[in-house]
């Protein structure tokens, strides 16, 4: 007999054992509860505060949010991944459990009885004749700053009666009303506003600057020069806008660097210097021989964040220490970036979240963190705000990198697969700051004594891989091999953006299955079925067409139907797509029917809410989006030249949950971004006869697949 | 180059001193303390600015102020408060309808024009009416439903 293994520690309390870093109980009647996950729009905090108050047994207005602060929260890395609910809700699970144990032991004890007699309803501690007491009262006398032990039982699934059901969003009302909940708004009375200089391309050096103009403008406080980097700050926001506008008049610059060819990027990813792996393999010896070979290549464009808002952070020095409100997704990373700039020990800086726009990903967040902290110097003791303006959005965040794909399929004399290769070819997809030695934040470039632009890296695939995100079929092969070629120089600064790899990865494997099953005159639904060994993985694939009535629909000339399945990174939610689509003068999205599987729903409206919006942003990214530049500069900096999916273009959206109460519980945030760009190509095929390789799934693209066929 | 500009502001009437120049919503940010007005783009692109000026949504990001003196300005702050919620923003709420929220000021901009005008839209009417704002989150399924359940609730309001 083996003894099983002894119990862990669920999720980040691994790191972080400490209990009352979690949660405080306040004699005042509620309990405030930290988090180190960050609200990013996703309904994070919602969900963690439905955790927390079914296994605490307090009612969810009792739970107060901290924000995430260096200075105290437990360090839960970066909220990315979708990882959160998994990662910090067990971790929050686990805490309560104890910290109810701890706080009923004590009342036991005051009370006179076992603890095993006692029942918690809403902070109310009862037992048999009548006593009572409540945690409030016992909040002074319990001591939680101790470390979680393992092995502690939190409730079954069926005793839990507000983590399972939808909840309303904590965030929403203030949101709706304008009050100040955003970053841009809460800390806005009585700042100094700073903006800063971007050259006209990336890499390239301030030659001069004259500073007349801008010194004439009321209001200025202060104009900062640090090698290349150029800003301003200015007692009003207006000020700050008009005189960064003349520095930018004034200033010469010296080329950059020289950007890839916009007309050819796969040419141009695959001549690079390269760091070629085999991420995964499998032979297995079968009898046939193969037949044929088919080979097909996809290309996806850089694309952008694009987040609505622009993004923002307020600095403060106060001697030589540094204070940093930031709506980025790693507080801890942004704090060691911070210290490798200035030189300065992390302990000597705070980072503090406060709510921004939605990020999808590392946009430029961080990097408006260091520009504010540069600024900031030149007005101790004073916040410093910094905003960006949508040019610095679209045009200097990270972007997402492009990505080339070759794969090759031999098949058999019945067109069956018998060996696949999967090639590809991109830049790394982390850049994230506090990863690395050297800093990634953008204005650590520019500085008289700059930061090397490093080329991205990334993680690796058993944690969910970057670039090789869901390069690794779902399906039975027998043979297979997937290579991954990273750039190792970085003209464009990338890193990661909503399901990193995966969306690619995924549009070039799901296109192929539709190829290889049409070629075989074998229905795309079945021929995906019969490779699929997954009994969760079938059930999506099974829901989703069903509800889609797949096989079934009535046909129209122009309109096409597709399917789309991953198991996003292989490791989380499992999701398929069905889309409906018109090929027209536009490619419109009619409609997209999924089914996902996040194991254990927590909040189901915000699962629904989470799969449809990033549906919806798939589809933008599918149909819309490319960063566009010539050879030395970005050029789709505004809406008008990166334009995005509009109200009137959105698809309707029908999302089937399949509960699984008691499995690990999943994040939803980016399970379907892979399988719609897939669905959406394959009902274009379906719908044209013809197939588009590159995205984005352009109607002139459809028309020249059509000319060439 | 600074002038006094008198306007009506969310009901209450200001004399703002500025330069005539300066866009609307700095000095909604600035002067005024009403923050619910967002930058997005500084274009007229997106409409996270828009304001009603005079009952019409216009991008107060490339609105100038001598263009509103005289007018009235409403924003988000003026449409309706947690104690007074103006349907929309009732409807908003029921429908769990935004997921950054950063958007939504404007798009309530946007849709309280609509509803003045036509009272019973159709889902393709308020996307229309939505078009020149931008969510990045994917919420416009959901917006469009609260638009059309706030519609709904001020007919059955204005029956009563
Ligand atoms: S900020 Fe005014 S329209 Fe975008
Ligand atoms: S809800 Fe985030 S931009 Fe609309």
């Amino acid at each position: 007999m083996t003894t099983p293994p002894p119990p862990q520690l669920p999720g980040n309390l691994k790191s972080n054992p400490r209990l009352g870093q979690w949660l405080r109980v306040d004699p005042q009647g509620f309990v405030e509860l930290s988090p180190g996950k960050v609200e990013i729009g996703q309904g994070i905090l919602t969900a963690l505060t439905q955790i927390a108050a079914d296994e605490f047994d307090v009612a969810p207005e009792r739970i107060r949010l901290k924000p995430a602060t260096t200075a105290a929260s437990p360090n839960e890395g970066v909220t990315s991944g979708s990882l959160s609910i998994q990662d910090s809700g067990s971790a929050i699970r686990h805490a309560c459990a104890q910290a109810r144990g701890l706080f009923l032991a004590s009342a036991a004890e005051r009370l006179g009885v076992d603890a095993s007699q006692l029942t918690v309803e809403d902070g109310a501690i009862r037992g048999p004749g009548n006593v009572a007491t409540s945690y409030w009262e016992l909040a002074e006398s319990v001591d939680i700053n101790l470390d979680a032990t393992p092995g502690i039982k939190a409730k079954a699934p069926a005793a839990r009666k507000i983590a399972g059901a939808s909840a309303a969003r904590l965030d929403l009302p203030e949101k709706v009303f304008g009050q100040r909940r955003f970053i841009h708004d809460t800390l806005y009375e009585g700042v100094l506003h700073g903006r800063v200089v971007r050259p006209p391309s990336p890499g390239a050096k301030l030659l001069s600057l004259d500073e007349t103009a801008a010194r004439n403008i009321d209001g200025i406080a202060a104009i900062v020069r640090d090698g290349s980097f150029v800003g301003v700050v200015a007692d009003s926001e207006l000020a700050a806008v008009r005189a960064r506008d003349a520095l930018a008049k004034s200033a010469t610059w010296s080329e950059g660097l020289e950007l890839p060819d916009f007309h050819n990027l796969a040419n141009w990813l695959k001549s690079r210097p390269l760091e070629s792996k085999v991420v995964a393999e499998k032979k297995t010896a079968v009898s046939a021989v193969p037949a044929r070979a088919i080979r097909r290549e996809f290309t996806r464009p850089y694309t952008a964040h694009a987040s609505v808002g622009t993004s923002c952070a307020v600095a403060q020095w106060q001697g030589d220490k540094l204070n940093v409100w930031t709506h980025c997704q790693g507080i801890y990373n942004l704090r060691a970036d911070l210290a490798l700039v200035f030189g300065m020990s992390e302990s000597d800086i705070v980072v503090e979240h406060r709510e921004g726009a939605g990020c999808y990903g590392h946009n430029g967040a961080d990097d408006v963190g260091l520009d504010a902290s540069l600024l900031a110097r030149a007005a101790p003791g004073r916040q410093v705000r910094v905003a960006w303006s949508r040019e610095e959005e679209l045009g200097w965040g990270p972007f997402s990198p492009a990505m080339a794909i070759a794969v090759e399929a031999d098949l058999d004399d019945a067109g069956d697969i018998l060996q696949w290769r999967f090639d590809l070819w991109s830049n790394g997809h982390a850049t994230r700051p506090g990863r690395g030695d050297s800093p990634t934040l953008l204005s650590g470039y520019y500085l008289e004594k700059p930061f090397p632009m490093l080329p991205g890296g990334n993680m690796p695939l058993a944690t969910g891989g970057g670039a090789d995100r869901n390069a690794v079929p779902a399906y039975a092969f027998a043979s297979q091999r997937i290579t991954n070629h990273r750039l190792l120089e970085m003209p464009i600064r990338t890193s990661a953006l909503r399901s990193l790899g995966a969306f690619a990865n995924v549009f070039a494997i799901e296109s192929m299955m539709d190829i290889i099953a049409t070629e075989k005159g074998e229905d795309p639904v079945a021929f995906r079925l019969r490779h699929l060994e997954d009994a969760r993985a079938r059930a999506v694939v099974e829901a989703a067409a069903r509800r889609a009535n797949w096989g079934k629909q009535k046909r129209e000339d122009g309109v096409g139907y597709g399917i789309g399945y991953a198991k996003y990174k292989n490791l989380g939610a499992w999701c398929a797509v069905v889309a409906e689509v018109e090929c027209g003068r536009d490619i419109r999205v009619r409609k997209l029917t999924i089914a996902v599987d996040v194991g254990e729903v927590i909040n189901p409206d915000g699962v629904v809410n989470q799969i449809e919006g990033g549906a919806i942003q798939a589809t933008s990214h599918a149909l819309k989006e490319a960063v566009t530049f010539d050879r030395e500069r970005i050029t789709s900096d505004t809406w008008e030249t990166y334009p995005i999916l509009k109200f009137s273009e959105a698809p309707a959206v029908e999302v089937e949950i399949i509960n699984r109460p008691g499995e690990r519980a999943l994040g939803a945030g980016e399970g379907a971004h892979g399988p719609t760009v897939a669905a959406i190509a394959n009902a274009i095929a379906d719908a044209m006869g013809v197939r588009v390789y590159d995205l984005p799934l352009t109607p002139d693209r459809v028309i020249a697949a059509v000319n060439a066929a | 180059m600074s002038d006094t500009i008198q306007l009506t502001v969310n009901g209450g009437s200001r004399s703002i001193n500025c330069d005539p120049s300066s866009p609307l919503l700095y000095v909604l940010r600035e002067q005024c303390g009403l923050t619910g007005t967002h930058f997005g783009c500084g274009l007229n692109q997106c409409g996270a600015c828009f304001v009603l000026v005079d009952g019409q949504p216009l991008a107060s990001c490339d609105t100038p102020m001598w263009s509103v003196a005289g007018k009235s300005v409403v924003t988000v702050e003026g449409l309706g408060s947690p104690g007074k919620p103006h349907p929309l923003q009732t409807a908003l709420i029921e429908e769990q309808a935004l997921q950054c929220g950063y958007c939504i000021s404007g798009i309530q901009i946007s849709a309280a024009a609509l509803l003045e005008k036509n009272p019973d839209p159709t889902d393709k009417d308020v996307r229309e009416a939505l078009d020149g704002n931008l969510c990045r989150c994917g919420a416009h399924n959901r917006i469009v439903r609260a638009v059309r359940r706030a519609a709904e609730a001020m007919r059955e309001g204005a029956k009563a």
